[in-house]
This record gives C-alpha cells, structure tokens and sequence, in this order.
C-alpha cells in the first residue's frame, strides 16, 4: 500500500503549476456534506478568482431530474491538508442557474445579516465548541465500547487517557493538526464526558467566516474518519440513557461586550435572546428534544435559564467575563447538527438588530 | 516491504542515462489493455523517435500462433508516475508486419477522420466524464459493500465523504496525482451515484489526443488497482436493479460552437446525431442496453432525445451553453466500455462530414 500512498502523496508542484481545488457543499438533509475536484490552471488565494462551478442537485436531493443543474459559489478558501502543495479545499454555497438561493442554502441569508453596517459595526466574534461521536462502521456502535454490551459509567473518559479511557485519539490529534494546516482557527480539543466522544473549537472568528470554518473542520474530519474506517456522527442524543449529547456550544461576543461596560450590554442580550427562545431553539438542530432534558449538563428545552457558570442553564456566563464586567457569553442550546450559519447569524439578529 | 519499495522507488537518474520505455497497447477484446518495457539509451520527448517494436499477438487473440507477430507503432507519449524520472509511458497502435492496421485497431480509422482538412479546421474540443465501478478481488462484488448483501439505497453516495458512503478514495486520489503527473489532461475527479463508482474526466483535449489521454488514464487507474488489491470494471450495468449504470459522457464542441452563434450550430449537430442514433448506439459500447433504460439518469436506448440542463435525455446542453448563445454539448449515450478513438471520431464524423 505504501506505494499507492507515494502516488497520493505526490508533490506535483514539482511537475506542474496545475493546482486541485476540491469544492465543498452542504447537501439536500442539511448535513450531509458532499465534494468533487477540479484541475485549476495555476495557484489561487482570493475565492473571487475562483471559476463557478455546478452539481447534479438531483442526486443530492437539491433538484429535479430534468433541470438538474444546481451551481457553486466559491465563498471560502482553505489549504488542502490531504493533497498538501499548492492545492486547496474551497467552500461553496448552492444556487440555480437564475442565481436564487436554493432552499437549502443557509449561508446567504446568513450573508445578509453579517454584511448590514449595525453588524458589522458590532464586529461579531464567534467560538464554537463542536462536539461528535465516533462510531464503529457496519455496527454503528461507539469506538471502544463492546459489541452488545456497554463501558463502565461516565466518569474517567472526559480529558481521560489509556486505551481504557480515550478511543479514537488519532483521528483527533491528525484533524487539529490538518485544521491548523489548512489555515482554520482551530482553538482546541478534548476528550468528552461520554467514551468516544471528542471535541474541537473553533474561533474566535468573525461574523460569517465562523461557520464557514466549521464546515471546513466539519469536512477533514469526515474525510480522517474516513481513512480511519470510523463513521462520524454528529447526532445530539447518540445512546439514550445516561450517556451525555453532543452539542455545539456557541460563544458569542460583540464589541461593546467586549469594551468596559459589556457586562451590561451581555445581560441586555440575554434577555433578548429569552423573549426569542422558542424561535431559537426551532433553528437550532433536528432531534435536540431528545439532548435537552434537563440532565447532563443541559437546561430543558422549554425552559430559558442563565447563570455564572452555570452548565445547566440555557447560557452561561464565565466567572471571567463577570469579574471583569466584560467579556463573552455562551449559548449552550444548539445541538452538534446544528447549522452554524443559522445559529450564529440567528444570535447576531437578535441581539443586535431585533427589538422585542 | 520497505526494501522492495526502495528498489521500485531508484532513481536510476544518477548512475546511468537510460530510460525505461512502457509500451502500451489495447488487446484482442478492445478492452483489455496491455503492456511491456524496455531500456532506451536516453530520454525521449517525440513518439517519432521511438522504435517500433512487437509482441505475440496470438497470447492476446490477435493472431494466430504461426504468424504471431504484430508490430507496435508509438504514437503518444507520457511521463511514468510509477517509475517517474525520466521514464515514459508510450500509447501505441497495432499493425501487421506488413504495415496494415489489425481489426481491434480503432486508432487507425480515427486517426484518418482526424487529419481530414473540414476536421482539422473545426479544432473538435473532447471532455470525456469516464465512470467505473471498483471491486473487491476474488469476489467480483462493488468495494465497501457487505459480502451477500447490498449498502443503503443511493442516495448519500454523490461526492460523499465518510467511511459509509466513500469507498476507494486512495486508489480515486492516486489515480488523480498520478495522471497530472504524466501530463494528462485530468480535469476533476468526483464520487458516483451508486456506492464504489466514481468518475474522473479527461479534456478538453483536441481531436486523437483525447483518445490517447483516456487510454493511459485507464492504464494508469488499473495499475493503481492492482497496487490497492482492488478489480477496476468498465461494465455498463455492474449491479442489476436500482443501481446507477456507468458511462463515458463524450463533451462536444468544434470551433464554430465555441464562437457567435454556436447555439444554431450545435442544434444542426444534433440533429445529424438523432438521424444516425442506430449506428452510433452500435459503435457506443458492449452491453449499453443493461445501461440505457431511460432510468437512472439515463435516456431510454431506442429513443433520441436532447434537451437543456436534462440529465434523462440522449444528449444534454448545458445551461451555460444555452445562455451564452455558444458552447459544447454532451453526449450522455457511450457507455463506460466505449472505445474514445470510435467515439470522439464518430460524432467528428457526423457532425463535421457527414451532410444528412
């Protein structure tokens, strides 16, 4: 095998100034993400540069069969961790041909809210906790755990190690250092509460480019699992019982949050944020009804709660940010499917541009 | 395995001038592809310079055992991803001692239509979209599907990422460095609908060229098969069912499509293809009616139809094409088995000579 890995590691930059570019959507569920490749005639760094490009949106549930054309917007570059060189992964948004947003397309209105001068002003930052599980493939049971049966309770696994405590460390260790390559703000990672489970950061970054750096992770996590023979699950309840979800806690700042006197700017916001909970929570993952009870470090989904340091409320707020009468909150509601084009452009418009 | 992969691996560059030669050729049942080496005293760049040489005919079905010599004729050449350096892959044609083209040679014919003025003038541009399906060895079932059973219905495949829903991305992103390598003209890769196919396109190359650049790419992609343990399949219809076939979408243009008022001439071109479908569905690939039955994004193979953006018609212009008044059209009927050099010369035939 080691000489198929020569060919797939093969520097043609030696050989050519042709680069791959390998373009990323989002797909017809909303997230399943898809990608195929291009030869570009020479090396590009500004997505404008960057030709459009089309799908068969029939196959990815994203249009007929007899007017299948859907068309890529190049929105975001990143370097290729996987073809290494000069070649990149690019991110794209989906339109048709008349140049319609296509319904599943959540980055342009997100775009639209990012780009209005109140926004902008404000100078959004955005870290994202991104949790996931990894599964076992053909049986779709978490790594580590046996086969028809369950490993001791939850305890020694969250920041654990040894192979009785960390599964599946080296698909986490080559996705931060393959984001980090690829130029995404990757801030961290941890083992989790439940075994199997991991989590990365990513942030702080600003308005729109939050989400498309999380999709980006999203994908060379995918393709490491891939390689890895695991299959990633970014469901919010995986095991019922008392095995912890996954979620995607947001932390969120603006700049007057962040200047003297933000700690009042944050409870202003927060309490905009409960008066627009229920809508929130609509937008903020399929199945989070079953993560959000109550237990395990969540607030129930019909209720809204904040507190300092508080794991059971709807947001937190450090101890840091209170000391210092400034600084962040974190919305701990959307769940790990969640779209972060709708969630962090959601929390902007409400607390920025909506007024109860 | 280091030890042998270092010797695979020697760049003889440093210790003598000579080059390895790889000449290739297309066997007795038009689909098996054939090759041998030999030493050369020094590079090459020009086909003209490289001796003719021979092999047995009668161990490939293409002549009988007391007369078995046929003659190779080099006619392209590309650089060894395998051996690299300065050795070279040589595509070649068949001929008998004599100096006729063998019946399997489908070179010869095209090359004629090719050099012919009314041809050359119209600069015919290729862009070949070749799909097949990957096997596990010994037991001829798709790659990544369980053994006595089948995956999920398609659906998650296109351009999937994932261990569940991409099979064989080492052996597809290889195949991808290998050809830029060699100095093909690649132009993208992408995963197909049904699990364990992909498709990788070559073009736009001019007239013969694209022959002999689809003919190295299939060589070097089952050479890298057989580097991974995995069966490369050019069959139409691999699995029976609801289960996408494979073809070889032929992308058309000449000259006058390419400038003002393309769009008129591309519709005469289609229509001279709808008045000779019989005989171009003849020459488009063994077994294309398994493929071609008007499911499964394909047009049903009695039936010629076109239309814009329709990915269930016989042939398919694009929406940019249609917009721009000028363009290319694709011909969605050769199925994954087709021979390009018949292909490519045969819409060049129609199209450009034939008068209806």
């Amino acid at each position: 095998m080691s000489l198929i890995s020569d060919l797939v590691n093969l520097n043609i930059s030696g050989s050519t100034e042709k680069v791959i570019a390998e373009y990323i959507w989002v797909g017809g569920s909303g997230m399943d993400m898809r990608s195929k490749a291009r030869t570009l005639s020479g090396p590009v760094k500004d997505p404008s540069n960057l030709p459009k490009w089309n799908y068969d949106g029939s196959s990815t549930g994203q249009a007929p069969g007899q007017d299948s054309e859907v068309i890529l917007y190049p929105q975001a570059i990143f370097r290729d961790p996987f073809r290494g060189g000069n070649n990149i992964l690019v991110m794209c948004d989906a339109y048709t041909p008349a140049g319609e947003p296509i319904p599943t397309n959540k980055r342009h209105k997100a775009a639209k809210i990012f780009s209005n001068p109140d926004v902008v002003a404000e100078e959004p930052w955005y870290g994202i906790e991104q949790e996931y599980t990894l599964l076992q493939k053909d049986v779709q049971w978490p790594i580590g755990w046996p086969i028809g049966g369950f490993p001791g309770p939850q305890g020694p696994y969250y920041c654990g190690i040894g192979a009785n405590k960390a599964f599946g460390r080296d698909i986490v260790d080559a996705h931060y250092k393959a984001c980090l390559y690829a130029g995404i703000n990757i801030s961290g990672i941890n083992g989790e509460v439940m075994p199997g489970q991991w989590e990365f950061q990513v942030g702080p970054s600003v308005g729109i480019s939050a989400a498309d750096e999380l999709w980006v992770a999203r994908y060379i996590l995918e393709r490491i699992t891939e390689i890895a023979g695991v299959v990633l699950s970014f469901d919010p309840k995986p095991i019922q019982g008392d095995w912890n979800g996954a979620g995607a806690h947001t932390n969120y700042s603006t700049k007057s949050m962040r200047n003297d006197g933000g700690y009042e700017v944050i409870k202003k916001a927060i309490t905009k944020l409960e008066k627009r909970h229920k809508e929130h929570i609509a937008a903020y993952g399929d199945g989070n009804e079953r993560r959000l009870t109550g237990k395990h470090e969540t607030a129930d989904m019909n209720t809204f709660i904040w507190g300092v340091a508080n794991r059971g409320a709807s947001i937190r707020v450090g101890r840091d940010t209170e000391k210092a009468g400034k600084g962040y909150f974190e919305d701990r509601r959307p769940a790990s499917n969640m779209d972060p084009y709708v969630v962090t452009s959601m929390i902007a418009e409400t607390t920025i541009l909506w007024k109860p | 395995m280091s030890l042998l992969s270092d010797l695979i691996n020697l760049n003889l560059s440093e210790s003598t001038e000579k080059i390895i030669a790889e000449y290739i050729w297309v066997g007795g049942s038009g689909m098996d592809v054939r090759s041998k080496a030999r030493t050369l005293p020094g590079p090459v760049d020009d086909p003209a310079k490289l001796p003719k040489w021979n092999y047995d005919g009668s161990s490939t079905d293409q002549a009988p055992g007391d007369d078995s010599e046929v003659i190779l004729y080099p006619q392209a050449i590309f650089k060894d991803p395998f051996r690299r350096g300065n050795n070279i892959l040589v595509i070649c044609d068949v001929y008998t001692p004599a100096g006729e083209p063998l019946p399997t040679n489908k070179r010869y014919d095209a090359a004629k239509i090719f050099s012919h003025p009314d041809v050359v003038a119209e600069v015919p541009w290729y862009g070949i979209e070749q799909e097949y399906t990957l096997l596990q060895k010994d037991v001829n079932w798709p790659l990544g599907w369980p053994l006595g059973g089948f995956p999920g219905p398609q659906g998650p495949y296109y351009c999937g990422v994932g261990a569940d829903k991409a099979y064989g991305r080492d052996i597809v992103d290889a195949h991808y460095k290998a050809c830029v390598y060699a100095g093909i003209n690649i132009s993208g890769i992408n995963g197909e609908v049904m699990p364990g196919q992909w498709e990788f396109q070559v073009g736009p190359s001019v007239g013969i060229s694209a022959g002999d650049e689809v003919w190295a790419a299939r060589y070097i992609l089952e050479r890298i098969t057989e580097l991974a343990g995995a069966v490369v399949s050019f069959d139409p219809k691999p699995i029976p069912g609801d289960w996408n076939g494979a073809g070889a979408h032929t992308n058309y243009s000449t000259k006058s499509m390419r400038e003002e008022g393309g769009y008129e001439v591309i519709k005469k071109a289609i229509e001279k293809l709808g008045l000779r479908h019989k005989e171009h569905i003849a020459a488009y690939g063994k077994g294309n009616e398994r493929r071609l039955t008007g499911r499964h994004e394909t047009a049903d193979i009695n039936t010629f139809s076109w239309g814009v953006a329709n990915r269930g018609s016989s042939v398919r212009v694009g929406r940019d094409t249609e917009k721009n008044g000028k363009g290319y059209f694709e011909d969605r009927r050769p199925a994954s088995n087709m021979d390009p050099y018949v292909v490519t010369s045969m819409i060049a035939e129609t199209t450009i000579l034939r008068k209806p």
